[in-house]
């Protein structure tokens, strides 16, 4: 009985969260609050996200607290950075006339437990300075290095994955 | 605005530049995702808003349209990474550690 409770109590939480995201893309993408357009894309938004609330509950993803979404926000920041950095860092390589490179293909370990938070991780390494994700089987990640600082597993965890795994944690932990 | 936007979309010009001069330049296929991806996020992230900028009524449209371009460029990079090892591409020959075996077997015993 509980259960059941608590499996619709999930699905009401994802048919709020669909309906919102795609509503809001929807406005954006029109860019108008005319009528006509309004209407339109709430019966759409709300065929998405009866159809696909069922989704959303399998992903597992945490209830949104305000200690969540503050630790998103620096998440996003550091992303940001961290992109900027990577641009700057190929960049520096592209242009030198010699081409500084080191390349290897290195694992590291990862403590997330979450799917959604491991695509999260893998994707965020992908957009990092000199490091993308080739593979990701359980809590190991498969990952091609342009400049390879550490050959073992925990020093390249260390210095690839700890930075994100910081913020990753308390969100999804 | 205007000037904002020019500058925005000069420096994305530039990065996507870059990014294809990287892959002019780099010894293999994975150095050259490296670059081919890393400098087109950035690249088409600041030109698509800056186009936004330029013309104001533009902007939500672009900043949706930037946003599933920084979501979808590492999946496309890491998918073509991970076919690319598949298929046995090798790595060039300055490359200094490969784990890619250890990997593998590890998959094989579970």
């Amino acid at each position: 009985m509980s259960q059941g409770v608590d499996r619709s109590h999930e699905w009401v939480r994802g048919f709020a969260w669909l309906f919102g995201i795609t509503f809001v893309v929807w406005l954006a993408l029109v860019s108008s609050l005319a009528p006509p357009e309004v209407i339109s894309g709430c019966i759409v938004a709300l065929a998405i996200s009866i159809l696909g609330a069922h989704l959303y509950a399998g992903l597992g993803l945490p209830a949104l607290t305000l200690k969540r979404a503050a630790f998103l926000l620096a998440y996003i920041g550091v992303l940001f950075w961290e992109i900027i950095k990577a641009n700057l860092d190929v960049a520096y390589r592209v242009l030198h006339p010699r081409i500084p490179i080191r390349p290897g293909i290195v694992v590291i370990r990862t403590s997330l437990k979450s799917n959604v938070a491991k695509l999260i991780l893998a994707n965020s390494i992908t957009l990092t300075p000199g490091t993308f994700t080739l593979d990701v089987v359980d809590d190991q990640l498969l990952i091609h290095w342009i400049y390879v600082g550490a050959t073992d597993v925990e020093g390249a965890t260390r210095l690839i994955g700890k930075r994100f795994e910081k913020y990753l944690k308390p969100i999804f932990g | 605005m205007n000037v904002a936007g020019l500058i925005s979309t000069t420096v994305g010009t530039i990065f996507l530049f870059l990014g294809s001069l990287g892959v002019f330049r780099m010894p293999d296929v994975y150095n050259r995702l490296q670059a081919g991806t890393k400098c087109t996020t950035l690249g088409a992230f600041l030109t698509i808003v800056g186009v936004g900028l330029m013309h104001n009524d533009w902007l939500p449209k672009a900043l949706v349209i930037s946003v599933f371009i920084l979501i979808t460029n590492p999946v496309s990079n890491h998918a073509l990474g991970r076919a690319a090892r598949k298929v046995g591409v090798p790595l060039c020959k300055k490359s200094v550690v490969d784990k890619t075996e250890e990997f593998e077997q590890r998959k094989v015993r579970q």
